[in-house]
């Protein structure tokens, strides 16, 4: 199989969409020649045209919104937030019209839309450009959302959130964009609420998310040179969650580990915590279970700062050093 | 079929006759609901059009059943006129099973997807990109089908208004952006909230059609929101239409209408009542006659009496269908 780039594995996912259905098109700001701030969309509006690689003025709300009435009419929108920092504008067009026209309508309504949008730290670009916000998307009943870490997951989930009826949100990570692994080529569609364990372990699970899963499979290799033998649980979608898996890997090895890059207080940690501590993985707890997450502060602008702000491959090391030493 | 009113939109004396049945059916229904809430019979909150009949009525009458409207959260108006069934609407107040919205939405949110009521909404200026967004779909099916945006007149303080406005009009989108100027967001008066004369002056901003309108005047709402729906069908993009109106009633239940003087209100009633002058219109030019006009008003008036007890005698939405509809399957 031939390996590709994250970009890559997005943008084929998009064009073979477009292909297989003329209801699915795109908006977002600068989608069009430039091809996205990260490049996603380069060449598409080349081979789809304007009519349906739309670039937009920068009106994340009227982005948003169009894409509500787009989907509620007939079409399949994906839109783009250049950087998931910028949800802040469009939140209203999210929250309170995309995730509850379908509840509120009593059912008689669909909103098949994609918001893809890159979020997280690593590029030097500061408090206003480096959020994780994806928690706040998924505490909101009536959306899905969606985090892969990898190029393959990241193609075969587009796919699933496009032909998803729902509104489905799309967190893509910068430092991902040029990470690479094998896909393969056309259609594929990786459910939806199903999470991977992205190395079997038996000493320690380890629950990451986005970027997090990469340097949690860093950490794993050299863990294992000390005979520390991790697990690695990628949840890929927090909404729906795929609890089970969680569940059933503490309950093997009695250890975990969680580690995401947003803020700790009142983030996702927290939830992937409790479905441990409320389940009977509880029972098989040998030690405290460890969150990792990011400092709460606004991002940094200094690097040291900025790596300092964000769980590192040798925190989650140090982290499962400790954890082994409660045997 | 015949015409004793000219009209570009070609509507005939029965269609006019059916327009104000409309109009008596929404004064009738929103005073209903007044009477309903006070009485606790129904809970929630009311935003009430009494007074802003024309509006509605003479823009849904040239509306077609395959064009869109997104509502506002004072739009039980608006949706009548649209072609909503008034016993659903009203079950939905009732929170029964048979309401537009399976008794989930309530007064703010009701929505009929088969009559093209993409909702009403509780957030003020929130209606406007969805309008976009469906005009957009219009565009790209090649849909002769046209969004009308009703909102009022804060609304066009809000961010999402300029954003919808300027994108429906780079691309040419068939969307009308339809301002009930009713004087007043809540207790704001427009003269303190914003700087502009008019607030179809906003339009300029945006290199598009803007004009203001007696939005009491029934014939002269039909006439302007005609025009803009055909400009925009013959893909010309958006008009911004500026209806100047009054709501008799204060801005919900708990509002003691401080900001504002009994003398203006008496006035607005008064003088410048909109059902009214639509029937002394049509008397003039031999639409109706005041018996024919008395036995519209009679049957509108029954319309929802009935639909009253269609709402009452309906099923209560079972506690067990709340987990339903979050999510399609």
């Amino acid at each position: 199989m031939r390996e590709i780039t994250y970009a890559d594995a997005v943008r084929e996912a998009l064009s073979e969409a477009m292909r297989e259905n003329e209801e699915v098109f795109m908006l977002g700001e600068d989608i069009g020649v430039y091809g996205g701030a990260f490049g996603v969309s380069r060449g598409m509006v080349e081979e789809f045209g304007e009519e349906r690689i739309r670039s937009t003025p920068i009106s994340e709300s009227a982005i948003a919104g169009t894409a509500v009435g787009a989907a509620m009419t007939g079409m399949r929108p994906i839109f783009e937030l250049q950087f998931s920092d910028f949800i802040t504008i469009a939140l209203d067009q999210i929250v309170n019209q995309a995730a509850k026209i379908r509840y509120m309508y009593g059912g008689k309504a669909k909103i098949p839309l994609v918001m893809r949008t890159p979020g997280g730290s690593g590029t030097g670009a500061a408090a206003q450009h480096s959020q994780s916000l994806e928690n706040w998307t998924a505490h909101i009943p009536g959306l899905k959302v969606i985090q892969p870490a990898t190029a393959y997951d990241a193609k075969g989930l587009l796919h699933a959130a496009i032909i998803d009826d729902n509104p489905v949100m799309f967190y893509e990570h910068k430092l991902c964009y040029r990470t690479t692994s094998d896909v393969p080529e056309g259609k594929y569609v990786i459910p939806i609420g199903v999470a991977d364990i992205k190395k079997v372990g038996t000493d320690i699970t380890v629950i990451a998310t986005g970027i997090m899963v990469h340097k949690a499979l860093e950490a794993a290799e050299v863990l294992s040179k000390e005979d520390i033998n991790i697990e690695v649980v990628d949840p890929r979608t927090l909404v729906p969650l795929d609890k089970e898996t969680i569940i059933q890997s503490v309950i093997k090895t009695g250890k975990a580990v969680i580690v995401t890059e947003a803020v700790k207080r009142s983030g996702f940690s927290a939830e992937l915590a409790s479905v441990i501590v409320e389940n009977e993985s509880f029972d098989f707890l040998d030690a405290p279970l460890v969150r990792l997450a990011g400092a709460e502060i606004p991002m940094p602008y200094h690097p040291e700062l900025e790596k300092k702000a964000v769980p590192q491959v040798e925190n989650i090391v140090e982290a499962c050093r400790n954890l082994m030493s409660h045997n | 079929m015949t015409i004793s009113i000219p009209n570009s939109a070609g509507l005939t004396d029965e269609d006019l006759k059916n327009i104000y049945r409309v109009m008596w059916e929404i004064r009738f229904f929103d005073e209903k609901v007044d009477q309903l809430f006070a009485q606790g019979l129904i809970h929630g909150t009311t935003h009430l059009a009494v007074g802003q009949e024309a509006t509605a009525a003479g823009s849904g009458a040239v509306l077609r059943k395959t064009d869109w409207i997104t509502a506002t959260h004072r739009g039980h108006g608006q949706t009548i006129a649209k072609g909503t069934d008034v016993n659903a609407m009203m079950a939905e107040l009732f929170g029964r099973t048979t309401g537009t919205n399976k008794g989930k939405g309530g007064s703010m949110h009701i929505a009929d997807l088969d009559t093209g009521n993409l909702g009403a909404n509780g957030i003020v200026g929130g209606g406007f990109p969805i309008a976009v967004g469906a005009g957009l779909t219009a565009k790209m099916k090649g849909w002769n089908r046209v969004a009308l945006a009703y909102a009022g007149d804060g609304s066009t303080n809000e961010g999402s208004f300029h954003e919808a406005v300027n994108l429906a009009a780079i691309w040419d989108l068939p969307v009308i952006f339809f301002i009930e100027n009713n004087q007043y967001g809540m207790s704001g008066s427009v003269k303190k909230m914003t700087r502009v004369k008019q607030l179809s002056d906003r339009a300029q901003a945006y290199g598009i059609e803007g004009v203001t309108i007696d939005g009491n005047d029934l014939m002269s709402v039909i006439e302007t929101t005609h025009q803009a729906v055909e400009k925009a069908r013959r893909g010309e993009g958006p008009t911004l239409i500026e209806a100047l109106t009054y709501r008799w009633k204060g801005h919900s239940k708990s509002d003691a209408k401080k900001y504002r003087t009994k003398e203006e209100e008496e006035n607005w009633r008064k003088e410048k009542d909109p059902i009214r002058r639509a029937k002394d219109r049509f008397i003039a030019a031999g639409v109706f006659t005041e018996e024919e006009a008395d036995e519209i008003r009679k049957k509108a008036k029954q319309a929802i009496e009935d639909a009253v007890k269609f709402g009452e005698k309906s099923p209560v939405v079972a506690v067990e269908t709340m987990y339903e509809d979050v999510y399609a399957e």
